[in-house]
């Protein structure tokens, strides 16, 4: 095997490690995360291509985190990259839940392990918002009503009206390709 | 054997349904593992949504590993863990090949912008929630101004402003926050 090509696992290896043992909050969380090491540090991929991976990710059953690490592995190096990265999202919480279940009644009720946690929950909030504000300008950055007003309305409809995530993604993906049915006919 | 094949099939099914993440999949997990299997009970069930919140990592991920530990030690643990993830990693590596595969079709870019902006509309969804948590200590969309957690509200500003100006790592943020949740309530 090539040297570069092994460097590459290595890394792959070392920073989902990392950043599946130190990102608490779960799930959309990771976005951020990732991006930052993958996009800002490394410039394994563009912006761009990271959006597209972040709503395939999103999209497609199952953990979040999990799935984008498989993508951004698979993107770096192929589906060994995606393997080892996904290897390496699983084992930390794997051995950590291990170890916690053999004495969980009094992890739960520690009094400094909540503290922590609780100044944590501000963090994980403050974190979200600004991930928001970012992907927030993107879309708006297209100028397109549609694409601008679906943002709220999937919100409403998940929040609100409790409608399943995957009949919002579905219903997004039929809308924008209707417009392009309808713009295409309207040119003829 | 058995056992592990019914806790394959079982963590199976919850990662192929489990669409949206976070606090969405867990009446699916419940139904599952708390009501159909009887594998553990709803006050443990409850005790990991709790170790889930404290510790890193994907509610399923952290379910599976403690269901499966609990029915079939290691072995189960893993078994129930991989195939939680299977079908998420499968499918999102099919989609993403074909999106880059027909990356110049309009119709693949129109799907992906939809995508974008549906998800966009989840992830606030997700984080209404996140946020009333952590700063009024309930997820009622009502806010109520009298259980603000003043604390809180002000860790919260900092640390918006803090990536904002300066786009740090997140996970220093959450160092941070961590050891001023530690001042603050400790």
């Amino acid at each position: 095997m090539e040297k570069s090509k092994i460097k590459t696992y290595v890394w792959l290896l070392t920073t989902n490690l990392f950043i599946s043992a130190f990102t608490f909050g779960g799930g959309y969380l990771i976005i951020p995360v990732v991006r930052r090491f993958f996009v800002v540090k490394k410039h394994l991929f563009t912006e761009e291509e990271f959006s597209n991976m972040a709503a395939v990710a999103q999209s497609s059953p199952g953990a979040i985190a999990i799935n984008l690490s498989a993508l951004a592995g698979y993107r770096a190096a192929g589906i060994g990259g995606a393997l080892i990265s996904c290897f390496a999202a699983i084992l930390p919480p794997l051995v950590l839940l291990t170890l916690i279940s053999a004495f969980y009644q009094r992890f739960i009720s520690n009094g400094i392990i909540a503290a922590v946690l609780k100044g944590m929950e501000a963090g994980v909030a403050a974190i979200m918002v600004d991930l928001i504000v970012d992907l927030s300008s993107l879309i708006l950055k297209k100028k397109s009503v549609l694409l601008s007003a679906m943002v709220p309305l999937s919100f409403i409809a998940n929040f609100v009206l409790g409608i399943n995530a995957a009949l919002i993604l579905l219903s997004c993906c039929f809308f924008c390709i209707l417009q392009v049915l309808l713009q295409r006919r309207n040119q003829t | 054997m058995n056992a592990l094949w019914n806790l394959l099939i079982t963590f199976l099914k919850i990662g192929l349904l489990s669409i949206g993440g976070g606090y969405a999949v867990i009446p699916l997990i419940q139904e599952q593992v708390v009501e159909k299997n009887s594998w553990i009970s709803e006050k443990v069930f409850a005790d990991i949504i709790t170790i889930s919140q404290m510790t890193p990592g994907p509610l399923a991920v952290n379910t599976s590993t403690f269901v499966g530990l609990q029915i079939g030690g290691v072995a189960g643990a893993l078994t129930a863990t991989i195939g939680c993830v299977f079908c998420g990693i499968t499918i999102s590596l099919i989609l993403y090949y074909f999106i880059q595969k027909y990356q110049k079709s309009v119709y693949v870019l129109e799907i992906l912008n939809g995508l974008k902006s549906a998800s966009l509309g989840l992830i606030i969804s997700a984080a209404v929630t996140i946020v009333s948590l952590a700063l009024f200590g309930s997820s009622k969309a009502k806010p109520d101004l009298l259980s603000l957690n003043w604390a809180a509200f002000f860790l919260f500003l900092v640390m918006l402003f803090f990536l904002r100006k300066w786009k740090p790592n997140p996970i220093i943020i959450l160092l941070i926050s961590g050891i001023a949740g530690l001042a603050f309530y400790g």
